[in-house]
Protein backbone atom coordinates (compact mmCIF):
# COMPACT_ATOMS: atom_id res chain seq x y z
CA UNK A 1 0.00 0.00 0.00
CA UNK A 2 1.66 3.34 -1.15
CA UNK A 3 -0.15 6.60 -0.05
CA UNK A 4 2.75 8.95 0.45
CA UNK A 5 2.41 11.59 -1.47
CA UNK A 6 -1.01 12.22 -3.80
CA UNK A 7 -0.87 8.67 -5.39
CA UNK A 8 -3.49 6.21 -3.64
CA UNK A 9 -1.61 2.55 -4.86
CA UNK A 10 -2.53 -1.28 -3.88
CA UNK A 11 -0.65 -4.24 -5.22
CA UNK A 12 -0.47 -7.22 -4.68
CA UNK A 13 2.63 -9.54 -5.57
CA UNK A 14 3.70 -13.29 -5.14
CA UNK A 15 7.26 -14.67 -4.73
CA UNK A 16 6.77 -17.33 -6.78
CA UNK A 17 4.13 -15.81 -9.77
CA UNK A 18 5.34 -12.00 -9.73
CA UNK A 19 3.57 -8.98 -9.73
CA UNK A 20 -0.30 -10.08 -9.75
CA UNK A 21 -1.97 -6.87 -9.91
CA UNK A 22 -1.77 -3.17 -8.93
CA UNK A 23 -3.61 0.30 -9.49
CA UNK A 24 -2.65 3.83 -8.83
CA UNK A 25 -5.16 6.49 -8.49
CA UNK A 26 -3.88 9.39 -8.77
CA UNK A 27 -4.73 13.31 -7.43
CA UNK A 28 -2.97 15.52 -9.54
CA UNK A 29 -6.12 16.62 -11.58
CA UNK A 30 -7.45 17.30 -8.12
CA UNK A 31 -4.03 19.44 -7.34
CA UNK A 32 -4.03 21.22 -10.52
CA UNK A 33 -7.13 23.34 -9.32
CA UNK A 34 -5.24 24.17 -6.16
CA UNK A 35 -1.27 25.01 -7.45
CA UNK A 36 0.29 21.84 -5.81
CA UNK A 37 -0.49 19.13 -3.50
CA UNK A 38 -2.36 20.48 -0.52
CA UNK A 39 -1.91 17.69 2.27
CA UNK A 40 -5.18 18.10 3.81
CA UNK A 41 -6.73 17.14 0.50
CA UNK A 42 -4.66 14.18 -0.35
CA UNK A 43 -5.09 12.84 3.47
CA UNK A 44 -8.46 12.60 2.73
CA UNK A 45 -8.51 11.76 -0.42
CA UNK A 46 -6.45 8.44 0.25
CA UNK A 47 -9.21 7.65 2.40
CA UNK A 48 -12.32 7.91 -0.08
CA UNK A 49 -10.04 5.58 -2.27
CA UNK A 50 -7.98 2.97 -0.43
CA UNK A 51 -10.83 0.45 0.88
CA UNK A 52 -12.58 0.07 -2.39
CA UNK A 53 -9.24 -0.43 -4.47
CA UNK A 54 -8.00 -3.22 -1.84
CA UNK A 55 -11.12 -4.57 -3.06
CA UNK A 56 -10.42 -4.16 -6.47
CA UNK A 57 -6.82 -5.10 -6.66
CA UNK A 58 -8.06 -8.43 -4.65
CA UNK A 59 -10.71 -9.01 -7.50
CA UNK A 60 -7.86 -8.14 -10.04
CA UNK A 61 -5.42 -10.89 -8.44
CA UNK A 62 -8.00 -13.55 -8.23
CA UNK A 63 -7.84 -13.55 -4.51
CA UNK A 64 -10.74 -13.94 -2.70
CA UNK A 65 -12.18 -10.91 -1.75
CA UNK A 66 -13.24 -10.48 2.15
CA UNK A 67 -17.03 -9.51 2.73
CA UNK A 68 -18.32 -6.23 3.56
CA UNK A 69 -18.63 -5.52 7.06
CA UNK A 70 -21.78 -6.16 8.08
CA UNK A 71 -23.97 -6.32 11.16
CA UNK A 72 -22.15 -9.21 13.52
CA UNK A 73 -19.92 -12.01 12.07
CA UNK A 74 -21.25 -13.36 8.89
CA UNK A 75 -21.18 -16.35 7.46
CA UNK A 76 -17.77 -18.21 5.82
CA UNK A 77 -14.88 -16.17 5.41
CA UNK A 78 -14.08 -16.54 8.59
CA UNK A 79 -11.07 -18.45 9.88
CA UNK A 80 -10.33 -20.70 12.76
CA UNK A 81 -10.74 -18.49 15.92
CA UNK A 82 -13.28 -16.37 13.76
CA UNK A 83 -10.35 -14.30 12.22
CA UNK A 84 -11.39 -13.18 8.73
CA UNK A 85 -9.10 -15.77 6.35
CA UNK A 86 -6.46 -13.80 5.41
CA UNK A 87 -6.01 -13.65 1.28
CA UNK A 88 -2.22 -12.36 1.56
CA UNK A 89 0.44 -13.96 3.57
CA UNK A 90 1.79 -10.00 4.52
CA UNK A 91 1.15 -6.67 4.64
CA UNK A 92 3.48 -3.71 3.52
CA UNK A 93 3.07 -0.36 3.56
CA UNK A 94 4.62 3.26 2.76
CA UNK A 95 6.42 3.95 6.61
CA UNK A 96 7.72 7.71 4.93
CA UNK A 97 9.44 9.81 4.12
CA UNK A 98 6.22 11.75 2.66
CA UNK A 99 3.75 13.69 3.85
CA UNK A 100 2.52 12.59 7.50
CA UNK A 101 -1.55 13.10 7.05
CA UNK A 102 -1.33 10.92 3.69
CA UNK A 103 1.17 8.50 4.90
CA UNK A 104 -0.79 7.39 8.23
CA UNK A 105 -3.61 6.77 6.06
CA UNK A 106 -2.07 3.78 4.08
CA UNK A 107 -0.17 2.29 7.23
CA UNK A 108 -3.36 2.32 9.19
CA UNK A 109 -5.27 0.45 7.20
CA UNK A 110 -2.22 -2.00 6.41
CA UNK A 111 -1.61 -2.13 9.74
CA UNK A 112 -5.33 -2.80 10.42
CA UNK A 113 -5.51 -5.27 7.57
CA UNK A 114 -2.71 -7.08 8.65
CA UNK A 115 -4.09 -7.25 12.13
CA UNK A 116 -7.54 -8.86 11.18
CA UNK A 117 -5.60 -11.08 9.07
CA UNK A 118 -3.30 -12.62 11.16
CA UNK A 119 -0.12 -11.88 8.65
CA UNK A 120 2.72 -9.78 9.48
CA UNK A 121 3.46 -6.38 8.28
CA UNK A 122 5.95 -4.31 7.08
CA UNK A 123 6.40 -0.73 7.04
CA UNK A 124 8.87 0.12 4.01
CA UNK A 125 10.90 3.32 2.85
CA UNK A 126 9.25 4.86 -0.25
CA UNK A 127 12.68 5.76 -1.94
CA UNK A 128 14.11 2.06 -1.37
CA UNK A 129 10.56 1.14 -3.58
CA UNK A 130 11.72 3.20 -6.47
CA UNK A 131 15.39 1.82 -5.78
CA UNK A 132 14.40 -1.56 -6.18
CA UNK A 133 11.17 -0.79 -8.74
CA UNK A 134 13.95 -2.25 -11.90
CA UNK A 135 13.72 -5.86 -10.21
CA UNK A 136 10.29 -6.15 -10.86
CA UNK A 137 11.12 -6.15 -14.87
CA UNK A 138 12.67 -9.80 -16.78
CA UNK A 139 15.93 -9.11 -17.10
CA UNK A 140 16.66 -7.02 -14.24
CA UNK A 141 19.64 -5.59 -13.06
CA UNK A 142 22.88 -7.42 -10.62
CA UNK A 143 23.87 -6.25 -7.57
CA UNK A 144 25.44 -3.64 -7.24
CA UNK A 145 24.31 -1.14 -9.49
CA UNK A 146 24.27 2.24 -9.73
CA UNK A 147 20.56 4.08 -9.71
CA UNK A 148 20.14 7.80 -10.86
CA UNK A 149 16.43 8.81 -8.70
CA UNK A 150 15.25 12.03 -10.19
CA UNK A 151 11.78 13.15 -9.06
CA UNK A 152 10.04 15.82 -7.98
CA UNK A 153 10.89 15.67 -4.42
CA UNK A 154 14.59 13.71 -4.81
CA UNK A 155 17.68 14.36 -7.11
CA UNK A 156 20.19 11.35 -5.66
CA UNK A 157 22.83 9.13 -7.41
CA UNK A 158 22.80 6.01 -4.76
CA UNK A 159 25.32 2.77 -5.07
CA UNK A 160 22.68 -0.10 -4.51
CA UNK A 161 24.98 -3.26 -3.05
CA UNK A 162 21.51 -5.32 -2.24
CA UNK A 163 18.28 -5.39 -0.19
CA UNK A 164 18.78 -2.73 2.34
CA UNK A 165 22.51 -1.37 1.74
CA UNK A 166 22.43 1.76 0.36
CA UNK A 167 25.26 4.31 -0.40
CA UNK A 168 24.21 8.13 -0.77
CA UNK A 169 27.00 8.98 -3.78
CA UNK A 170 25.48 12.72 -4.49
CA UNK A 171 22.45 14.77 -4.22
CA UNK A 172 20.84 17.95 -4.95
CA UNK A 173 21.96 20.38 -2.92
CA UNK A 174 18.93 22.97 -3.22
CA UNK A 175 15.81 21.93 -5.50
CA UNK A 176 15.24 18.03 -7.02
CA UNK A 177 15.35 18.09 -10.98
CA UNK A 178 11.61 17.55 -11.05
CA UNK A 179 10.93 20.25 -9.02
CA UNK A 180 13.36 22.56 -11.41
CA UNK A 181 10.87 21.12 -14.43
CA UNK A 182 7.93 22.51 -12.60
CA UNK A 183 9.04 25.72 -11.86
CA UNK A 184 10.53 26.58 -15.06
CA UNK A 185 7.32 24.99 -16.24
CA UNK A 186 5.56 27.86 -14.08
CA UNK A 187 7.84 30.69 -15.71
CA UNK A 188 6.92 29.85 -18.99
CA UNK A 189 3.24 29.87 -18.16
CA UNK A 190 2.93 26.26 -17.72
CA UNK A 191 -0.26 25.14 -15.16
CA UNK A 192 1.72 23.61 -12.06
CA UNK A 193 3.12 21.05 -11.90
CA UNK A 194 3.88 21.58 -15.13
CA UNK A 195 7.55 19.77 -15.82
CA UNK A 196 6.03 17.31 -18.35
CA UNK A 197 4.28 19.91 -20.47
CA UNK A 198 7.56 21.28 -20.50
CA UNK A 199 9.57 18.51 -22.07
CA UNK A 200 6.59 18.12 -24.70
CA UNK A 201 6.94 22.11 -25.23
CA UNK A 202 10.72 21.45 -25.64
CA UNK A 203 9.95 18.32 -28.33
CA UNK A 204 9.29 21.44 -30.81
CA UNK A 205 12.08 23.62 -29.60
CA UNK A 206 14.88 24.87 -31.43
CA UNK A 207 18.94 23.63 -29.93
CA UNK A 208 21.43 26.28 -29.40
CA UNK A 209 18.71 29.62 -29.37
CA UNK A 210 18.84 29.45 -25.38
CA UNK A 211 21.81 28.55 -23.50
CA UNK A 212 21.52 27.42 -19.81
CA UNK A 213 24.65 26.89 -17.08
CA UNK A 214 25.44 23.04 -16.20
CA UNK A 215 25.73 23.42 -12.90
CA UNK A 216 27.84 22.20 -10.43
CA UNK A 217 29.95 20.51 -13.36
CA UNK A 218 32.65 22.75 -12.97
CA UNK A 219 33.28 20.96 -9.10
CA UNK A 220 34.22 17.99 -7.94
CA UNK A 221 32.06 15.16 -6.81
CA UNK A 222 28.47 14.16 -7.56
CA UNK A 223 26.13 16.24 -5.90
CA UNK A 224 23.51 18.60 -7.86
CA UNK A 225 22.00 22.38 -8.05
CA UNK A 226 19.08 23.06 -9.72
CA UNK A 227 17.79 26.11 -7.90
CA UNK A 228 19.80 28.35 -10.15
CA UNK A 229 18.31 27.63 -13.55
CA UNK A 230 15.03 29.57 -12.62
CA UNK A 231 17.41 32.80 -12.95
CA UNK A 232 18.78 31.82 -16.09
CA UNK A 233 15.12 31.21 -17.16
CA UNK A 234 14.25 34.27 -15.89
CA UNK A 235 17.00 36.26 -17.41
CA UNK A 236 16.29 34.56 -20.93
CA UNK A 237 12.66 35.53 -20.98
CA UNK A 238 13.01 39.07 -19.88
CA UNK A 239 16.19 39.48 -22.32
CA UNK A 240 14.17 37.69 -25.67
CA UNK A 241 11.15 40.73 -24.45
CA UNK A 242 13.25 43.23 -24.38
CA UNK A 243 15.38 42.42 -27.20
CA UNK A 244 12.07 41.72 -29.31
CA UNK A 245 9.60 44.24 -27.62
CA UNK A 246 7.14 41.63 -26.85
CA UNK A 247 6.76 38.43 -24.86
CA UNK A 248 7.90 35.30 -26.56
CA UNK A 249 5.88 33.49 -28.99
CA UNK A 250 5.09 29.76 -28.73
CA UNK A 251 8.19 28.58 -30.69
CA UNK A 252 10.55 30.82 -28.44
CA UNK A 253 9.17 29.06 -25.27
CA UNK A 254 9.49 25.68 -26.84
CA UNK A 255 13.45 26.99 -27.30
CA UNK A 256 14.02 28.16 -24.11
CA UNK A 257 11.81 24.89 -22.92
CA UNK A 258 14.37 22.88 -25.19
CA UNK A 259 17.57 25.24 -23.45
CA UNK A 260 16.32 24.19 -20.08
CA UNK A 261 15.95 20.50 -20.54
CA UNK A 262 18.99 20.21 -22.14
CA UNK A 263 21.24 21.80 -19.42
CA UNK A 264 19.48 19.82 -16.70
CA UNK A 265 20.04 16.86 -18.94
CA UNK A 266 23.41 16.99 -19.57
CA UNK A 267 23.81 17.84 -16.06
CA UNK A 268 22.08 14.31 -14.65
CA UNK A 269 24.15 12.42 -17.28
CA UNK A 270 27.01 13.97 -17.10
CA UNK A 271 27.18 13.09 -12.77
CA UNK A 272 26.11 9.51 -13.66
CA UNK A 273 28.84 9.10 -15.44
CA UNK A 274 31.16 10.06 -13.49
CA UNK A 275 29.73 8.10 -10.83
CA UNK A 276 30.28 4.88 -13.30
CA UNK A 277 33.83 5.63 -13.72
CA UNK A 278 34.53 6.73 -10.02
CA UNK A 279 32.98 2.89 -9.47
CA UNK A 280 35.97 1.59 -12.13
CA UNK A 281 34.43 -1.16 -13.47
CA UNK A 282 31.80 -1.75 -9.74
CA UNK A 283 28.60 -1.28 -11.79
CA UNK A 284 27.73 -3.18 -14.34
CA UNK A 285 23.96 -1.36 -14.72
CA UNK A 286 22.79 1.60 -14.03
CA UNK A 287 18.97 2.12 -12.75
CA UNK A 288 17.02 5.01 -13.41
CA UNK A 289 14.23 5.64 -11.61
CA UNK A 290 12.14 8.13 -10.40
CA UNK A 291 9.21 10.42 -12.67
CA UNK A 292 11.83 12.24 -14.41
CA UNK A 293 13.34 8.90 -15.56
CA UNK A 294 10.48 9.04 -18.06
CA UNK A 295 12.03 12.07 -19.57
CA UNK A 296 12.71 10.90 -23.21
CA UNK A 297 15.96 13.01 -23.76
CA UNK A 298 16.97 11.64 -20.71
CA UNK A 299 16.73 8.18 -21.96
CA UNK A 300 18.71 8.93 -24.92
CA UNK A 301 21.58 10.52 -23.89
CA UNK A 302 22.26 7.87 -20.90
CA UNK A 303 21.71 5.61 -22.60
CA UNK A 304 24.57 6.56 -25.43
CA UNK A 305 26.85 7.27 -22.01
CA UNK A 306 26.55 4.42 -20.65
CA UNK A 307 26.80 2.11 -23.79
CA UNK A 308 30.13 3.90 -24.17
CA UNK A 309 30.91 2.53 -21.07
CA UNK A 310 29.57 -1.11 -21.28
CA UNK A 311 27.06 -0.72 -18.99
CA UNK A 312 23.49 -1.60 -19.37
CA UNK A 313 20.84 1.03 -18.41
CA UNK A 314 17.43 -0.36 -17.06
CA UNK A 315 14.41 1.55 -16.39
CA UNK A 316 10.93 0.52 -15.10
CA UNK A 317 8.29 0.79 -17.33
CA UNK A 318 7.00 4.15 -17.31
CA UNK A 319 3.92 3.60 -14.23
CA UNK A 320 6.64 2.20 -11.69
CA UNK A 321 8.66 5.56 -12.56
CA UNK A 322 6.08 7.85 -10.69
CA UNK A 323 4.96 6.55 -7.27
CA UNK A 324 3.26 3.18 -7.34
CA UNK A 325 2.43 0.20 -4.83
CA UNK A 326 3.80 -2.52 -6.93
CA UNK A 327 7.24 -1.19 -5.94
CA UNK A 328 6.41 -1.53 -2.04
CA UNK A 329 5.19 -4.76 -2.37
CA UNK A 330 8.40 -6.55 -3.95
CA UNK A 331 10.49 -4.31 -1.63
CA UNK A 332 8.17 -5.24 1.45
CA UNK A 333 7.96 -8.86 0.10
CA UNK A 334 11.84 -9.28 0.22
CA UNK A 335 11.78 -7.87 4.01
CA UNK A 336 8.78 -9.92 5.26
CA UNK A 337 10.65 -13.28 3.74
CA UNK A 338 13.84 -12.35 5.55
CA UNK A 339 12.09 -12.43 8.12
CA UNK A 340 11.21 -8.65 9.04
CA UNK A 341 8.84 -6.99 10.23
CA UNK A 342 7.10 -4.07 11.80
CA UNK A 343 5.40 -4.33 15.01
CA UNK A 344 1.65 -3.09 15.80
CA UNK A 345 2.85 0.44 15.62
CA UNK A 346 1.65 2.59 12.49
CA UNK A 347 4.79 3.65 11.83
CA UNK A 348 4.64 6.81 9.24
CA UNK A 349 8.11 8.90 9.60
CA UNK A 350 7.73 12.32 7.35
CA UNK A 351 11.51 12.54 7.42
CA UNK A 352 13.88 9.19 7.17
CA UNK A 353 17.49 9.41 5.89
CA UNK A 354 17.67 6.44 3.74
CA UNK A 355 20.78 5.59 4.45
CA UNK A 356 19.39 4.39 7.97
CA UNK A 357 18.49 1.98 6.65
CA UNK A 358 20.08 -1.70 7.31
CA UNK A 359 19.11 -5.10 5.38
CA UNK A 360 16.70 -7.20 7.13
CA UNK A 361 18.08 -9.22 10.17
CA UNK A 362 21.03 -6.24 10.73
CA UNK A 363 20.42 -3.69 13.05
CA UNK A 364 16.61 -3.11 13.94
CA UNK A 365 15.95 0.55 12.22
CA UNK A 366 12.45 0.45 13.74
CA UNK B 1 16.40 56.56 17.88
CA UNK B 2 12.82 55.96 16.56
CA UNK B 3 13.15 51.94 15.79
CA UNK B 4 12.88 51.75 11.75
CA UNK B 5 10.03 50.37 10.19
CA UNK B 6 11.34 49.51 6.95
CA UNK B 7 14.84 49.14 5.44
CA UNK B 8 15.44 48.88 1.79
CA UNK B 9 18.88 47.73 -0.32
CA UNK B 10 20.10 46.46 -3.57
CA UNK B 11 21.47 43.14 -4.43
CA UNK B 12 22.95 43.39 -7.54
CA UNK B 13 23.71 39.54 -8.04
CA UNK B 14 23.17 36.02 -6.02
CA UNK B 15 25.76 36.50 -3.91
CA UNK B 16 24.52 39.77 -2.29
CA UNK B 17 21.20 37.91 -1.75
CA UNK B 18 23.41 35.32 0.04
CA UNK B 19 24.96 37.57 1.91
CA UNK B 20 21.70 39.85 2.87
CA UNK B 21 20.35 36.01 4.39
CA UNK B 22 23.90 36.10 6.38
CA UNK B 23 23.24 39.31 7.59
CA UNK B 24 20.10 38.68 9.05
CA UNK B 25 21.11 35.54 10.42
CA UNK B 26 23.83 37.53 12.94
CA UNK B 27 21.56 40.88 13.84
CA UNK B 28 19.25 37.51 14.87
CA UNK B 29 22.11 35.81 16.87
CA UNK B 30 22.96 39.11 18.14
CA UNK B 31 19.27 39.88 19.52
CA UNK B 32 18.67 36.04 20.48
CA UNK B 33 15.27 36.18 20.99
CA UNK B 34 13.40 33.10 22.36
CA UNK B 35 11.08 33.12 19.16
CA UNK B 36 11.21 34.45 15.95
CA UNK B 37 8.99 34.29 12.84
CA UNK B 38 10.59 35.83 9.51
CA UNK B 39 8.61 35.72 5.84
CA UNK B 40 10.43 35.87 2.45
CA UNK B 41 8.17 36.70 0.07
CA UNK B 42 9.04 37.11 -3.82
CA UNK B 43 8.31 35.60 -6.72
CA UNK B 44 9.41 32.33 -8.44
CA UNK B 45 13.37 32.93 -9.01
CA UNK B 46 13.62 35.70 -6.86
CA UNK B 47 16.30 34.33 -4.80
CA UNK B 48 14.35 33.00 -2.10
CA UNK B 49 16.15 29.60 -1.79
CA UNK B 50 19.56 31.62 -2.23
CA UNK B 51 18.90 33.81 0.77
CA UNK B 52 17.66 31.29 2.87
CA UNK B 53 20.83 29.39 2.54
CA UNK B 54 23.02 32.58 2.84
CA UNK B 55 20.37 32.93 6.32
CA UNK B 56 21.23 28.96 7.45
CA UNK B 57 24.90 29.20 6.11
CA UNK B 58 25.73 31.93 8.80
CA UNK B 59 23.38 30.02 11.78
CA UNK B 60 26.18 27.11 10.93
CA UNK B 61 24.53 24.69 8.86
CA UNK B 62 26.60 22.89 7.02
CA UNK B 63 25.96 21.37 3.72
CA UNK B 64 22.85 20.79 1.58
CA UNK B 65 20.07 23.76 1.77
CA UNK B 66 17.70 21.21 0.01
CA UNK B 67 14.09 23.47 -1.07
CA UNK B 68 11.24 22.81 1.68
CA UNK B 69 8.92 23.00 -1.35
CA UNK B 70 7.63 19.17 -1.98
CA UNK B 71 8.63 18.63 1.88
CA UNK B 72 6.69 21.79 3.08
CA UNK B 73 9.47 22.20 6.46
CA UNK B 74 12.96 21.18 6.65
CA UNK B 75 14.17 21.60 9.99
CA UNK B 76 17.93 22.19 11.42
CA UNK B 77 19.48 22.57 14.48
CA UNK B 78 21.31 25.55 14.65
CA UNK B 79 22.64 28.57 16.97
CA UNK B 80 21.79 26.05 19.66
CA UNK B 81 17.85 26.04 19.00
CA UNK B 82 15.97 24.08 16.44
CA UNK B 83 15.77 26.25 13.13
CA UNK B 84 12.82 25.43 10.52
CA UNK B 85 12.56 26.54 6.60
CA UNK B 86 9.15 26.03 5.57
CA UNK B 87 7.56 26.60 1.73
CA UNK B 88 3.40 27.01 1.94
CA UNK B 89 3.40 27.17 -1.90
CA UNK B 90 1.64 24.17 -2.24
CA UNK B 91 -1.06 24.97 1.18
CA UNK B 92 -4.08 25.88 0.24
CA UNK B 93 -4.77 27.58 3.35
CA UNK B 94 -5.02 27.98 7.00
CA UNK B 95 -6.39 24.50 7.86
CA UNK B 96 -3.34 22.88 5.72
CA UNK B 97 -1.03 24.64 8.39
CA UNK B 98 -3.02 23.18 11.40
CA UNK B 99 -2.91 19.69 9.62
CA UNK B 100 1.35 20.88 9.60
CA UNK B 101 1.76 21.30 13.33
CA UNK B 102 2.22 24.50 12.91
CA UNK B 103 0.20 26.00 15.70
CA UNK B 104 3.00 24.43 17.87
CA UNK B 105 5.93 25.24 15.95
CA UNK B 106 4.46 29.05 16.44
CA UNK B 107 4.55 28.51 20.53
CA UNK B 108 7.90 26.79 20.66
CA UNK B 109 11.22 28.47 21.19
CA UNK B 110 12.54 28.51 17.00
CA UNK B 111 12.91 29.79 14.47
CA UNK B 112 11.05 30.17 11.69
CA UNK B 113 12.03 31.05 7.97
CA UNK B 114 8.55 30.80 5.70
CA UNK B 115 8.26 31.22 1.98
CA UNK B 116 5.23 32.06 0.41
CA UNK B 117 3.52 33.41 3.32
CA UNK B 118 1.39 34.99 0.60
CA UNK B 119 -0.86 31.78 0.67
CA UNK B 120 -1.51 31.99 4.25
CA UNK B 121 -1.69 36.13 4.80
CA UNK B 122 -3.64 35.69 7.79
CA UNK B 123 -1.05 33.92 10.07
CA UNK B 124 1.90 35.38 7.64
CA UNK B 125 0.59 38.91 9.12
CA UNK B 126 2.18 37.87 12.78
CA UNK B 127 5.31 37.67 10.94
CA UNK B 128 8.36 39.61 12.98
CA UNK B 129 9.91 40.77 10.27
CA UNK B 130 9.08 40.18 5.93
CA UNK B 131 11.77 40.56 3.83
CA UNK B 132 10.31 41.37 0.20
CA UNK B 133 12.54 40.32 -2.68
CA UNK B 134 11.51 41.82 -5.83
CA UNK B 135 13.48 41.83 -9.35
CA UNK B 136 15.52 45.01 -10.15
CA UNK B 137 13.46 47.37 -12.45
CA UNK B 138 15.48 46.72 -15.29
CA UNK B 139 14.97 42.98 -15.33
CA UNK B 140 16.23 39.96 -13.35
CA UNK B 141 19.50 40.17 -14.97
CA UNK B 142 20.00 43.61 -13.42
CA UNK B 143 19.74 41.69 -9.73
CA UNK B 144 17.19 42.05 -7.19
CA UNK B 145 15.96 44.63 -4.46
CA UNK B 146 15.13 43.48 -0.77
CA UNK B 147 12.71 45.54 1.57
CA UNK B 148 12.54 44.43 4.87
CA UNK B 149 9.42 45.59 6.78
CA UNK B 150 9.17 45.00 10.62
CA UNK B 151 5.65 43.55 12.08
CA UNK B 152 6.47 43.57 15.51
CA UNK B 153 8.43 45.43 18.08
CA UNK B 154 10.89 42.61 17.92
CA UNK B 155 11.07 42.52 14.42
CA UNK B 156 11.68 46.36 14.47
CA UNK B 157 15.14 45.98 17.05
CA UNK B 158 16.27 43.47 14.41
CA UNK B 159 16.00 45.82 11.42
CA UNK B 160 17.65 48.25 13.73
CA UNK B 161 20.40 45.93 14.73
CA UNK B 162 20.98 45.01 10.93
CA UNK B 163 21.08 48.07 10.03
CA UNK B 164 23.43 49.26 12.26
CA UNK B 165 25.86 46.22 11.46
CA UNK B 166 25.56 46.24 7.63
CA UNK B 167 25.39 49.91 6.57
CA UNK B 168 21.92 49.46 5.62
CA UNK B 169 19.20 51.50 5.16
Amino acid sequence: MESSCDETAVAIYASDRGLLAHRVYTQADLHEIWGGVVPELASRDHVRRVTPMIRQVLADAGLAVPPRAGPGPGPGGRGPGGAPRSPVDGVAYTAGPGLVGALLVGAAVARGLAYAWGVPAVGVHHLEGHLLAPLLEVDPPAFPYLALLVSGGHTMLVDVEGLGRYRVLGESLDDAAGEAFDKTAKLLGLAYPGGAKLARLAESGREGRFEFPRPMLDRPGLDFSFSGLKTAALVAIAGSERENGRPLDEQGRADLARGFELAVVDTLVAKTVRALDAGAGRYRSVVVAGGVGANRRLRERLAAAARARGVEVHYPRPEFCTDNAAMIAFAGHARLAAGETTDLRVLARARWPIEELAPPGATPSQ
Amino acid sequence: MREPERVTCDLPDADATAALGGALARALCAEAPGHAFLVLDGDLGAGKTTLARGFLAALGVAGAVRSPTYTLLESYEAAGRPVHHLDWYRLGGWDDLENLGFRDLQTAPNWLLVEWPERVPEVAAAADLAVRLRHAPAGPAAGRCAELVAGTAAGRRLLRRLAADSGLG
